[in-house]
């Protein structure tokens, strides 16, 4: 106790070097913890947005569909397995139809999924409700905003959409806009539109099929019903959560580099104590105290750093992280549409395992470098020392 | 002045009689004649073709030329001359597959699902329309609606309905000149009746004692102010030998 008296008496004695040393040490602190946060936040955000609008629960795929294949959609429907069947028909499944077509809003071409779904669903956020109040003649759209602006259609704008049926003839219609949604999850809004899915059976042909079934969340996922592949919401994100692994991973060559900085003016301050207070060391070891107390005084000196630094960035960097995590900062600009799946305020989030982690990082590393200058005491002779030499 | 009225309305019936017996003793060809007629004419065991592809854009027309090396309707080899962006590409079709190869990235890629609806070089045409190659005969039931004029000739307008399942176009309406057998307007319908793409000949010439298209022009009519795609002949030769060389998909990357 008498030794982190006399190292925190040292320290706080320093002044500003230690100030300095303990801000950027601080600093370096908050800025992991935030980064790391806002990368988490970033994961998680994708998460909501795809499980309230697009995955529920859990999806069952087609055989044959893989929306990363283009090649294989053409194949991609199917008459429902019973037991999916049962979930539908219970409220707890939503399936989904998916045929490739274009369509020529103000007479010009544009290719397009054509998306067929019920409009009473309810298992995921979209508002497909208003399809079925249309009673016009035309075949009733539903678009996202960013389709909207793509293609300048407004509700109640009219156009051709040609597609075709399952055996391969082209058939064509005119379809009306009967609302644009705002959805932040550009997977369901650019290069889309969304149908009633008894209207699209009807012109593909394909009666009660679907492409994949999305399951509400409270719902069990089956394991590969009637053949059918089973997608876990997991499974689903897997991508994002690599992609967002990828972005720590060249993150963290940003945190070495603010550790580095932070641990060098460390390790300079002790190199520059030791050499201006060799005296002192001399004194200590000549009164009796052992080498490897007085190391331990020097080493515990640096390694008060982290702690001054974490008080210091609980200080200032407490209250920014609970703003990041509670309100979001605000994106300057809608990131759908440059196909990255964020909300309009991007919400940080904070795990325990975090503060830990850092906390813990930063501690043994300040140590580190408090540790290996202090060494060169070790070397020294009482006599020297006190004489102001250093061998 | 009344008299000469009279006289007309006289002689009226005594001159348009004889067209009418005319027209009656004329033997309306059947669908299926009418089909081998144009076969004949288009249709050739090889043929090596220089053409030019002109894609009318809304601010400015393109010219993309091209040289074809065409054996029945199964394989055809394509390679573009011109303009330098499009210079090297080259394109094999052998039966119902399609591979394209692009001297940029040095690939070769088969078109094929969705990627066959796609434009063709921007143009009003689809890969799927280039892949077209079954007999009309086989695959619709026509029938030969009657005569009209079209551009001042004589034409037979011949409907063409599907018999098979799985054709791009469920409806053709074709106008055939009398004298060359030549389709000179063609309509495509989709199945709820809409018209999709129209084509037509605005040029024909004499090839080898058969009559061909040398000016044809494609429009996809859900385009609007679309001003088509006009594909012109420049040098046709028919049956010439085709080394079986040039329907390797080596040759591509030659």
């Amino acid at each position: 106790m008498i030794l982190f008296k006399l190292a925190l008496r040292n320290l706080v004695g320093a002044g500003t070097r230690t100030w300095l040393n303990v801000t950027v040490t601080s600093i370096t602190f908050v800025l992991i913890i935030f980064m790391s946060g806002l990368y988490q936040g970033m994961f998680e955000s994708n998460k909501r947005l795809m499980i309230e609008t697009e995955i529920g629960g859990g999806t069952y795929w087609h055989p044959a569909y893989d929306p990363k294949d283009p090649f294989t959609l053409e194949d991609s429907h199917g008459v429902l397995p019973t037991e999916i069947a049962e979930q539908v028909i219970a409220g707890t499944g939503m399936p989904v139809l998916i045929t490739q077509g274009s369509i020529y809003p103000e007479g010009r071409l544009r290719p397009v999924l054509i998306k067929g779904i019920p409009p009473e669903q309810q298992v995921v956020t979209l508002p497909t409700g208003i399809l079925s109040t249309y009673a016009g003649e035309a075949i009733p759209v539903l678009i996202g905003a960013g389709m909207a602006k793509t293609t300048k259609l407004r509700v109640g704008d009219t156009f051709t959409a040609r597609w075709r049926d399952a055996r391969g003839t082209y058939d064509a219609d005119e379809a009306e806009v009967v609302s644009i949604m705002n959805v932040e999850n550009f997977q369901v809004d650019q290069g889309q539109i969304w149908v009633p899915l008894e209207r699209l059976q009807r012109m593909l042909e394909m009666p009660d099929e679907a492409t994949y079934v999305v399951v509400s969340r409270e719902t069990s996922l089956l394991a590969n019903p009637g053949g059918w592949n089973t997608m876990s919401v997991d499974a689903l994100t897997e991508d994002f959560r690599r992609i967002m692994l990828t972005g720590q991973a060249s993150m963290s060559i940003m945190y070495l580099i603010f550790l580095a900085l932070a641990a060098m003016g460390i390790f300079n301050s002790q190199v520059l104590s030791i050499f201006r207070r060799r005296k002192e060391i001399g004194t200590l070891m000549a009164l009796g105290m052992h080498r490897g107390r007085v190391i331990g005084l020097f080493t515990t000196e640096g390694g008060l750093h982290s702690l001054l630094a974490l008080i210091l960035a609980a200080l200032y960097g407490g209250p920014f992280l609970l703003w990041t995590a509670t309100r979001g900062i605000p994106l300057p600009i809608d990131y759908a549409e440059i196909g990255m799946l964020l909300d309009q305020r991007m919400v940080s989030v904070y795990p325990a395992g975090l503060f830990v982690g850092t906390t813990l990082l930063v501690t043994f590393i300040v140590t580190i470098v408090s540790y290996l200058p202090a060494r060169k005491i070790a070397k020294m002779k009482p006599t020297e020392a006190i004489s102001g030499r250093t061998n | 002045m009344k008299l000469l009225k009279r006289s007309v309305y006289v002689m009226m019936p005594c001159l348009i009689w004889p067209l009418a017996l005319a027209a009656q003793s004329e033997k309306v060809p059947t669908a299926k004649e009418l089909i081998e007629a144009i076969d004949a004419n288009l249709n050739a065991r090889t043929s090596i073709v220089t053409s030019r592809m002109v894609v009318h854009g809304r601010r400015a027309s393109r010219t993309i030329t091209s040289r074809s090396w065409v054996e029945g309707t199964d394989k055809a080899f394509t390679e573009y001359l011109a303009p330098p962006r499009e210079a090297g590409t080259k394109m094999l079709k052998l039966g119902d597959q399609l591979w394209t190869y692009s001297p940029q990235t040095d690939r070769i890629i088969q078109i094929s699902g969705h990627m066959l609806r796609q434009s063709l070089m921007g143009s009003d045409l689809s890969y799927q329309d280039m892949m077209e190659d079954q007999s009309l005969e086989d695959v619709y039931d026509g029938i030969v609606e009657g005569s009209e004029q079209l551009n001042g000739r004589d034409s037979w307008v011949m409907t063409l309905t599907a018999k098979v399942e799985g054709l791009a176009y469920h409806t053709r309406k074709a106008w055939i000149d009398k004298e060359w057998l030549l389709p000179m307007r063609e309509e495509l319908f989709a199945k709820s009746g809409k018209l999709l793409k129209s084509s037509y000949a605005e040029e024909v010439m004499q090839v080898e004692g058969r009559w061909y298209p040398k000016v044809w022009v494609f429009k996809d009519e859900l385009k609007r102010n679309s001003r088509g795609t006009e594909w012109i002949i420049d040098e046709i030769a028919f049956n010439q030998p085709i080394p079986e060389a040039q329907f390797a998909k080596a040759a591509l990357r030659k």
